[in-house]
This record gives structure tokens, sequence and C-alpha cells, in this order.
């Protein structure tokens, strides 16, 4: 086992954001492609860290990207469920499937 | 040499990266909730192995006790007990998973290849007084612009919630 470092960090960012890009691709349910999104979110917010520790610790940009990353995130979350119970209000579905009439 | 701050690091990692994993693939929707809870508890925890303290309150608050409750309330609300989610077609899980890899495989061949170069600065320390002051400092190096443009994006988040959600009066009455 090696010394946990930048590299690590990067690897469990980018395997996160892959995990999460997996479940938006598969996924057919809107909460759990929000789901999805959230761990891309977080990998990104990880990735921030990362970079804020090891290679400018004298700065805080990373932190403050993070923080308003989050902030934006819980915004989009609250807006993103609004939308989705009162597609399943009109539709009895949150199955992207069903949820195709802007589509044309 | 193996020490117990690399053996936490090892353990929040994979607590991570197998909740995240569960979360995406379970086919109980409840449950990928829960992994998704854990999923970021483990990421909360890289923020303290980090010592970055502060980010990990706010992860800890926002994420896990804001959005995963949310998240489980509008499962309550939209999804029948003990249903399964339906099970997706092998060819596009294939798909999927080929083109996830190649992307992974890429992105983790650029930044091996790729030398980071660290500055010799000194580090400074993160605590919630530095954060505060940088926060408010409407100098060139604060950040109280995009302090108060995230709060104007919250309250407009807010108001937009509230109208979506209002149930449309009936037109015939």
């Amino acid at each position: 086992m090696m010394e946990p470092g930048l590299y690590h960090l990067l690897f469990i960012s980018a395997a996160l954001f892959f995990i999460g890009v997996y479940g938006f691709l598969t996924r057919r349910n809107l909460i759990t492609m929000l789901m999805s999104i959230e761990l891309i979110l977080n990998s990104v917010n990880l990735n921030f860290i990362a970079f804020n520790k090891y290679l400018w610790p004298g700065k805080m940009d990373g932190l403050f990207f993070t923080l308003f990353i989050i902030a934006i995130a819980a915004a989009e979350a609250a807006v993103a469920i609004a939308i989705i119970i009162n597609l399943y209000r009109s539709h009895q579905s949150i199955d992207v499937e069903n949820a195709e009439e802007l589509k044309y | 040499m193996i020490t117990g701050s690399t053996i936490i690091f090892y353990l929040l990692a994979s607590l991570t990266l197998t909740c995240g994993f569960l979360s995406v693939t379970t086919r109980q929707i409840f449950r990928a909730a829960i992994y998704l809870l854990f999923s970021l508890i483990g990421i909360a925890g890289l923020y303290f192995w980090l010592q970055y303290e502060f980010i990990a309150a706010v992860q800890v608050v926002v994420y896990v006790g804001g959005i995963v409750v949310l998240i489980i309330f509008s499962i309550f609300l939209t999804q029948q007990a003990g249903e399964k989610l339906a099970k997706q077609k092998p060819g596009r899980k294939i798909f999927s998973a080929l083109a996830v890899f190649c992307g992974f495989a890429l992105t983790m061949i650029q930044v091996y290849q790729h030398t980071f170069y660290e500055t010799s600065e000194t580090p400074l320390p993160t605590t919630v007084f530095n954060i505060g002051k940088k926060m408010m400092n409407v100098n060139e190096e604060g950040y109280a612009l995009p302090f108060e443009v995230i709060s104007m994006l919250l309250l407009a988040a807010m108001i937009g919630c509230i109208v979506i959600a209002l149930r449309s009066k009936p037109e015939t009455k």
C-alpha cells in the first residue's frame, strides 16, 4: 500500500464520476438519475478539494468553489424534486420514457 | 510503512466507491438512497481526512441531512412500497459499462501521464476564521460577490419550487 496522495484522490474522484455517469446512462427512473447527478457533483467537489490541498495550499479557491457547488447542488435538487413530484401528479409515473410530451 | 492514517484513507475510499457503485446498480430504489447516503458520508470522511473540517461539516449538513432526506421523501411520495425498478435491457447496460470504462481509462491515463508541480507556499490553515474572512471580503481576494450571487440563486430556486408545487386551480369552477 502506498502513502495516499493527490493521485489517489484523483482516482477516487474519477471513479465516482464514472459510476455516476453509468447510473445516469442505465437508470430510467428520474429519482435515481438525480442520485447519479449527486454522485457526479460530489466527485467534482472532491477534485477541487484535492487540488486545493496538494497543489495550492496557500490559497482557498478550491474550497470556495466546493462551497458554492454544494449550494448550487442543493438548489438544483430542490427544484428537480419539485418537478418530479409535479410530473408524478400529472402522469402517475416518474419514468423518463413516459415523460415525452415535450419531445416533438 | 502502513500508518493508521493510510488505513483510514483506504477504508473511506472503499466505503465511498462501494456504496456509490451499489447505489447505481441496486434495483430497490430505497436501498439506492441509503447507499447514496453512505457514499456521501464516506466523502465527508475524506474531507475530514484531508483536514478540511468546515467542508466536511457542510457536506454532512447539506447532503446527508438535506438532499438525501429530500430524496427519501420524494421516494415515499412517488413509489409504491416494495416495488422493484424495471430491469434494463442488457444491451444498454453493456454499452454504458463499455463507454464508462473507456472514459475512465482515458482519464486515468491522462492523469498519470501528467506531472503536477506542487507549490512551496506556506499552507493557509482552513479554519472557520480564515474562511469567513475571505468569504466576506470585498477586495480582490474576497468572495463576497459570488456569495451574493449564490444567495440570489437560492432565493430564485425557492420561489421556483413554490411556483412549481402550487396546485393550479381547476378551471371549471
